[in-house]
């Protein structure tokens, strides 16, 4: 049956800000079924307030809403566009609950909108703890093999007391209803967790809602993607098993495609209970993920969970199959079934199959404990990775020594090399779940430990542990060997093993093992996903690597253009990068060049096998990309190689790859390192004339002491070379720089830190411009919101400038242009400037695509990241501007006067993460990167910007309400204006007493409330933590002042996030808080899409160019 | 794994394999055919259908749950050659009794493993199905070009009769799980074990007959059922042997049901010709739609060779009207026939799995409301 010929329009839901659990994946499959909804001749209307997402570019939809994903604006979005169906399937949980809440307030009756893809009732069949049960337990009595787990709802701590009574005791795993990413979910060994996770939990989940449920840890872990169409044809996808067993969050497993330990009928068994599943949930068109766990004592089947929709793991399973599921789901939705649908890949064969994998595809995922020293590493079923890297090989140890190493991780790979502890201690802490356990199985090994005692600690199927000691056997043999055989080095290679590791074992170098191998002949192959282990031929070119016999690569004419992505997610490089990346091989395709892509992160718009005309599931390691560059070397020309778009990942190759005789294109290796090396770009600033803060780089305590002397304290410290402020931290005094010297680095001649001096109350200004070696184009100028200090990617900022004229723009572009120039840019650059006192300071320079370019592109109407890879290319900026694809005239640095703004909010992760005895993390922003997202909000003025911005990031801002106000002394005179606006706006202000007096003397009435350290009052009255935590107020200002892990009013933010409450931490920030919440209250914040932006901006740029035209 | 002796796979046109060797010593000779299934490879080598084959398995990793006695399709495995890239070392699953490198060796099943299986199924798909031979240890050593000459001189599957070698020696029976409701006399061309078992599963007792039954053999059952099953070789060699009972048994209208070679036996039966596949389908993820319903079924496919039939119109018979009721969405090849007017129907592919999903397993409920119709019918008649 075709397509549903009276659906004209459908509104899509993304899924926001990459948060934990909710990631680039959504921008994948959102980005699929908007292109295929257009191409069936559909009006797609967009609403996703993240602009780093390339489902937001105004040529995937034809109406794009950045606007925040609630139901009010949604609502509003509905009432303009008037769709005729809504498809909130592909959007996450996010997109999900919205959905769902715009059905149960009749928005979506009133309006006569579909809801297609999903129904409510399946949505919370799937969703709802109890009524699944009820599902599988039916199930179960139809004579399969389907069990759930014994549990108990419970939406009391009392009833969860009286539960663990009746599930029979501790552990148990406490679950709350409808929150995502298994958010406040864990296990509970004792009163003390439970009534911490279960309170958590409660407090999480929109019904006030847990589950207890009895524990099943150490059991295998399975997901079966299913599909299913109007017809009730059913297929699975694809099966995943994960290597860490039950008790893992299987975001934060390694992960393994298709299933490697069970039998047919074990698997039929699966498949069976899935189908059963799908079918009784009713998802009638479209994917859902289930989950199920397996005792591997005796079989039996537990089906933990169904998500009624587009999933992380179906992201991950379309790219280890080729099957591309959210695009299909989308045209189920509107009416086609699987057989009417042909297999991209094979061309000739339908959907209605199941893909058969002749590979193995291997997840793992990627952490940042480092970025949240206090947090507990324990890995639980709340999942807290960030990112994960995907690699495919022709045996799980390939597969999984590439996965390992497209980590870009300090001690990622498996290592033979240092001491080895005792076995016994090895064992003990494997029983461990932790990022890295994985390198105790070999540490153990090393250690002289047997499969049975591994199995034993960790529960890990002993065919995984078999598969890591023959790996370990491997590297024994390679290391024992007396000489480097080609029958050795090749079979050390098929077993997955980097030239660095091979270098490492043998105590060789990387570059001498790679001679020794091309001189052997040993080189890897590249064979194809296609869905179908060869049964026919496959069209698309997704190609992976394998030291086997035959490769695939076809011969090319056309000159082929090699763009390396950014690799797994991580806090500092995101979804941003792979942004440039896919525009770059968009702009290029366009400008008649073969795209080749690189990549290795699963989640993202890159590594979808259409967005690039080749790719490489690949890590990006030297060693990878250059056999890439060789075999395509081999297949026709290469015009050159990018590495400038997809953050430090490719940019830390370039000088390697030139060496190599790699064709390096845009800016050059030399240009790089001009830019990132503090002496040079000192010595590009000073003959440009520009001032820095004073700073100086050290490579002992007594240096770095000696510098901090002479600029004099607070300083800023970091090490160099890093991206996302990793380890930078504002110093007020020696003994700090002492205690950080001793802590956060490893000071030595190749890593030493830089001191600088820290602009206490500056204005921070990002810039991105293009630059050709002539012209500049000035993409855009943000201030940020908060001072200077705050790391750029955790600040908010405002494009264009509230605060700065045009005298200020002009010198930006003078600096910015003197600095391209000198560091000899070909393309984007990044500058992070401070203004402190009228003196503009240099704070950095980044040759390369920068974290806000998709903001800017957005922003302004205009593709920088396009622009930036066809300069690199060997355009100039006034070709493309001849071309359009510059506006005419004109750049970001003179937007049109009645130009919206567009506010950009960072999203952080605290609720993610806890301490190891059950507390929050500190929630405090620093020099350090540490937020995972980032939304946009835009509009005519700041105030309703920045208003939708916090309404994007983090729910809406209050209304009215009580606030509470805690500065340090630092900040109590520029707090006063602020609190005195709120007051005036209706707010009750709350604040302890020393704040309290300050406030009332400024003519401010304020409610003295008791601090935590004076406990509870002598009637009763609660604390100001207590307050909080009891959802009593609703909203915090709390400014910390001091040093280490603990300051200042900790209690009271964590409290904040745990309630789920709006906690400011800046002055700053405050201030435009209350800009927002007056916009808010006066009334009627509209929406608008950025076509219609767009077109605004545009006429205005062309009246002003066209001065008569306007005046007419 | 460098510890075990060389081996080499050689196929008829020349092109060799270098690995290692897997299972039993020696050298074999088969038809060289890959299937795609990634699980299940116990039951793959015991299907008697793949007599005189030798099986390249697509998926990479074999061997890792082990081999148990509960899963095998048959008496012993029948694959002549077992190609793999990564067999296990260990046998990882609760049900697991001994590993299958040990069970290929105790049943002298020449394998070879650690070789390029995508790049044999290339090949295999792009110049079809064709001889092959494994040779391993001492024998590897061979210059190629004796061993190409060994290959051509081996017999070929086009024309094999080989059911008289999988069939059973001696009849035997089935008994039906629950209440008895029909008898089914099922001919063993090869049978899965799993076959009999799901007609148990829906109250038949099923009299499984060796090929060399007569038709007094199956009439003296008085069956309310009778059955073709799967099995190797080409269906062209059943013209004498299986056809002419099979016609007999439709001029008495008793509900017949074929599978996979019984399928190609029913088609011939009735008239259409067969013809062999370029490589073949083998593999638990074909799509063949069911034409009456538009429903798609996921099923377990292993045959060379095909029914010759229009799938445009209903064809006109001795029998009267037949049409193909299911077809390989993939390549369009049929994959079952019905009879419009007398009761018997066949599927290409396997409704019992084993391996495989089970999404056609509603085919036997179809054989059995065939028996029941006819059995109250002929009470209606009486």
């Amino acid at each position: 049956m075709p397509k549903r010929e009276d659906l004209k329009s459908v509104l899509v839901i993304g899924s926001g800000p990459i948060v934990i659990g909710q990631a680039a994946e959504f921008d994948y499959s959102g980005t699929q079924a908007c292109r295929v909804l257009r191409a069936e001749g559909l009006r797609v209307i967009l609403v996703n307030s993240n602009p780093a997402t390339i489902m937001t570019d105004p040529e995937v939809a034809d109406a794009t809403y950045v606007e925040p994903i609630t139901p009010e604006f949604v609502e509003k979005i509905i009432a303009k566009e008037r769709p005729d169906a809504l498809l909130p399937t592909l959007g996450g949980q996010t997109a999900l609950n919205t959905a769902v809440a715009l059905a149960e307030n009749g928005v979506l009756d009133r309006y006569n909108v579909e809801l297609i893809g999903a129904d409510i009732a399946a949505i919370q069949s799937g969703e709802d703890r109890e009524k699944f049960k009820r599902i599988v337990e039916a199930i179960g009595e139809t004579g399969l093999n389907a069990h759930s787990a014994r549990s108990v709802i419970c939406h009391s701590m009392e009833d969860c007391l009286a539960g663990v009574d009746e599930l029979g005791g501790y552990p148990v795993v406490v679950r709350p209803s409808f929150t995502m990413g298994g958010a406040g979910s864990g296990f509970a060994h004792d009163e003390a967790e439970l009534r911490r996770i279960a309170g958590t939990g409660l407090a999480l989940s929109p019904t006030t809602e847990v589950l207890l449920e009895e524990s099943i840890m150490g059991w295998k872990e399975y997901e079966l993607e299913l599909m299913r169409d109007k017809h009730d044809n059913v297929v699975v996808v694809c099966s995943i098993e994960n290597f860490d067993p039950m008790g893992v969050h299987t975001g934060d497993s390694i992960t393994v495609a298709p299933a490697m330990t069970l039998t047919d009928r074990e698997y039929q068994e699966l498949r069976d209970v899935g189908i059963a599943v799908i079918r009784a949930v009713g998802v009638d068109t479209g994917g859902c993920n289930i989950q199920f766990a397996v005792n591997p004592e005796d079989g039996r089947i537990i089906v933990i969970e169904m998500n009624p929709r587009v999933s992380r793991s179906s992201a991950l399973a379309s790219k280890a199959t080729g099957f591309p599921i959210a695009k299909i789901a989308a045209r189920l939705a509107v009416g086609y079934t699987l057989d009417e649908i042909p297999n991209d890949i094979t061309q000739e064969t339908p959907a209605s199959f199941e893909p058969a994998l002749d590979y193995v595809v291997v997840k793992v995922p990627r952490f940042a404990f480092e970025k949240f020293p206090a947090a507990d590493s324990t890995l639980t079923t709340t999942m807290k990775s960030v990112g994960e890297a995907m690699a495919i090989g022709r045996s799980f140890p390939e597969a999984l020594q590439k996965a390992l190493r497209s980590l870009e991780k300090k001690g990622s790979e498996f290592t033979w090399v240092g001491p080895v502890r005792d076995k016994a201690t090895v064992l003990a802490e494997a029983a461990r779940p932790t990022d890295g356990r994985v390198n105790l199985l070999v540490e153990a090994y090393r250690a002289g430990a047997s499969i049975s005692e591994l199995h034993e600690s960790t529960k890990i199927d002993p065919w995984f542990l078999d598969q890591v000691l023959l790996i370990h056997e491997t590297a024994c043999e390679l290391r024992d060997a007396e000489r480097l055989s080609p029958a050795l080095l090749h079979r050390v290679k098929r077993t997955g093993f980097s030239d660095k590791q091979v270098a490492d074992i043998r105590n060789l170098t990387e570059s001498v093992v790679r001679e020794l191998r091309h001189s052997l002949g040993v080189r890897p192959v590249y064979k194809t996903v296609d869905t179908c282990a060869a049964e026919f031929a496959a069209k698309t070119p997704y190609h992976y690597s394998s030291y086997d016999e035959e490769t695939e690569v076809e011969p090319r004419g056309k000159p082929a253009v090699i763009i390396l992505g950014s690799g797994p997610n991580r806090i500092g490089q995101g979804i941003e990068f792979d942004y440039s990346c896919v525009h770059a091989s968009f702009a290029l395709r366009d400008a008649g060049y073969e795209t080749v892509m690189v990549n290795c992160n699963p989640e993202t718009v890159s590594t979808d096998y259409d967005t690039s005309d080749r790719l490489y599931f690949e890590p990006l390691t030297l060693e990878d990309v250059l056999e890439i560059v060789d075999a395509e070397r081999a297949a026709g020309p290469v015009a050159g190689v990018i590495v400038q778009l997809g953050g430090q990942t490719p940019l830390g190759l370039a000088q390697s790859l030139k060496d190599a005789g790699v064709p390096v294109v845009g800016t050059s290796p030399e240009a790089i390192h001009l830019a990132e090396d503090r002496g040079a770009f000192g010595r590009v600033l000073a003959e440009a004339g520009l001032p820095a803060p004073k700073h100086g780089t050290a490579f002992s305590f007594a240096e770095a002491k000696a510098i901090a002397d002479e600029i004099g304290y607070p300083v800023l410290v970091r090490p160099s070379y890093v991206l996302g402020g990793r380890g930078m931290e504002i110093v007020y005094d020696e003994d700090m720089l002492h205690d950080y010297i001793e802590r956060a680095t490893q000071i030595s001649p190749e890593h030493p830190v830089l001191v600088d001096r820290f602009l206490d109350d500056a204005i921070e200004i990002d810039v991105d411009a293009l630059f050709d070696g002539e012209e500049l184009y000035l993409g855009g100028v943000m201030e940020h919101i908060e001072e200077a200090g705050i790391h750029s990617g955790d600040s908010a900022c405002a494009l264009p400038p509230i605060t700065l004229g045009g005298h200020d723009i002009k010198r930006l572009r003078v600096s910015t242009e003197a600095i391209a120039r000198g560091v000899g840019v070909r393309g984007l650059i990044n500058i992070q400037y401070a203004l402190a006192g009228d003196i503009l300071y240099v704070l950095e320079a980044n040759p390369r695509a920068s974290r806000t370019v998709p903001f800017v592109a957005k922003a302004t109407a205009v593709p920088l990241a396009k622009a930036a890879a066809r300069i690199g290319m060997g355009a100039t900026v006034a070709e493309l501007r001849a071309e359009g694809l510059l506006p005419r005239e004109g750049d970001g640095g003179t937007l049109p006067s009645d130009s919206p703004i567009s506010v950009k909010e960072a999203v952080m992760p605290w609720s993610r993460f806890r301490t190891p005895d059950g507390q929050g993390v500190d929630v405090i922003l620093g020099p350090e990167m540490r937020s995972t997202g980032e939304v946009m909000g835009i509009d005519a003025d700041f105030g309703k910007a920045f208003a939708k911005s916090q309404a994007g990031a983090y729910g809406s801002l209050p209304l009215k309400g009580k606030a509470f106000v805690s500065v340090a002394n630092r900040d109590k005179r520029s707090m006063v204006f602020p609190v005195k606006a709120l007051h005036d706006l209706g707010f009750e202000i709350l604040a302890t007493d020393g704040t309290a007096d300050v406030l009332r003397r400024n003519g401010i009435p304020a409610t003295t409330v008791r601090k935590l350290s004076q406990g509870t009052g002598p009637d009763g009255e609660p604390t100001i933590v207590q307050m909080i935590v009891d959802g009593g107020i609703d909203l915090i200002v709390n400014t910390p002042f001091g040093v280490g892990s603990r300051l200042d009013g900790y209690e009271i933010r964590t409290a904040a996030v745990q309630a789920g409450k709006p906690c400011i931490t800046t002055v700053q920030g405050f201030a435009a808080a209350v800009h927002g919440i007056e916009a808010l209250q006066r009334g009627e914040i509209g929406i608008g899409s950025l076509q219609e932006y767009a077109d605004k901006i545009n006429a205005s740029r062309a009246a002003a160019s066209d001065p008569a035209r306007a005046a007419g | 794994m460098s510890n075990r002796p060389p081996a080499i796979l050689v196929l008829e046109d020349g092109r060799t394999f270098r690995g290692d060797a897997y299972g039993a010593l020696g050298e074999t000779y088969g038809e060289a055919v890959f299937t795609t299934g990634m699980t299940g490879y116990q039951e793959t080598l015991t299907d008697p259908s793949y007599h005189r084959q030798v099986v390249v398995m697509t998926a990479p990793h074999i061997g890792n749950t082990g081999v148990n006695d509960e899963d095998p399709e048959s008496r012993q495995i029948w694959v002549a050659g077992y190609v793999v890239r990564d067999p296990s070392r260990v046998a990882s699953n609760w049900r697991s009794q001994r590993t299958l490198d040990e069970e290929l060796t105790a049943q002298g099943i020449v394998g070879i493993s650690g070789v390029d299986t995508r790049a044999v199924t290339r090949h295999l798909r792009e110049r079809g199905a064709m001889r092959c031979g494994v040779f391993s240890g001492e024998l590897a050593e061979q210059d190629p070009k004796t061993l190409v000459e060994k290959v051509a001189a081996s017999p070929a599957m086009a024309g094999a009769d080989l059911v008289g070698d999988v069939t059973t020696e001696q009849g035997y029976v089935v008994e039906p799980i629950g209440e008895h409701k029909f008898t089914v006399a099922a001919y063993d061309l090869g049978i899965k074990s799993m076959t009999p078992h799901r007609m148990a599963e829906r109250g038949a007792r099923v009299h499984v007959l060796s090929a060399s039954a007569t038709l007094e053999d199956v009439l003296a059952l008085e069956p309310d059922g009778f059955f073709l099953s799967n099995g190797p070789g080409d269906p062209e060699t059943t013209e004498e042997s299986m056809v002419p009972i099979v016609r007999a048994v439709l001029d008495r209208r008793i509900p017949v049901f074929g599978i996979c070679f019984g399928n190609q036996i029913l088609g011939r039966a009735l008239g259409f010709g067969t013809y062999k596949l370029k490589y073949g389908h083998r593999g638990i993820n074909q799509p063949v739609q069911d034409r009456a319903t538009g429903k798609v079924e996921v099923t377990a496919h292993n045959h060379g060779f095909a029914v010759d039939a229009p799938l445009d119109k209903v064809s006109d018979t001795e029998y009267g009207r037949v049409e193909v009721s299911h077809v390989c969405l993939n390549d369009d090849v049929v994959e079952g026939l019905k009879a419009l007017d007398v009761p018997a129907f066949s599927v290409q592919y396997h409704p019992e799995a084993a391996a495989g999903p089970h999404d056609a397993a509603y085919l036997f409920d179809r054989f059995a409301d065939l028996m029941a119709t006819a059995k109250n019918d002929e009470k209606g008649e009486g």
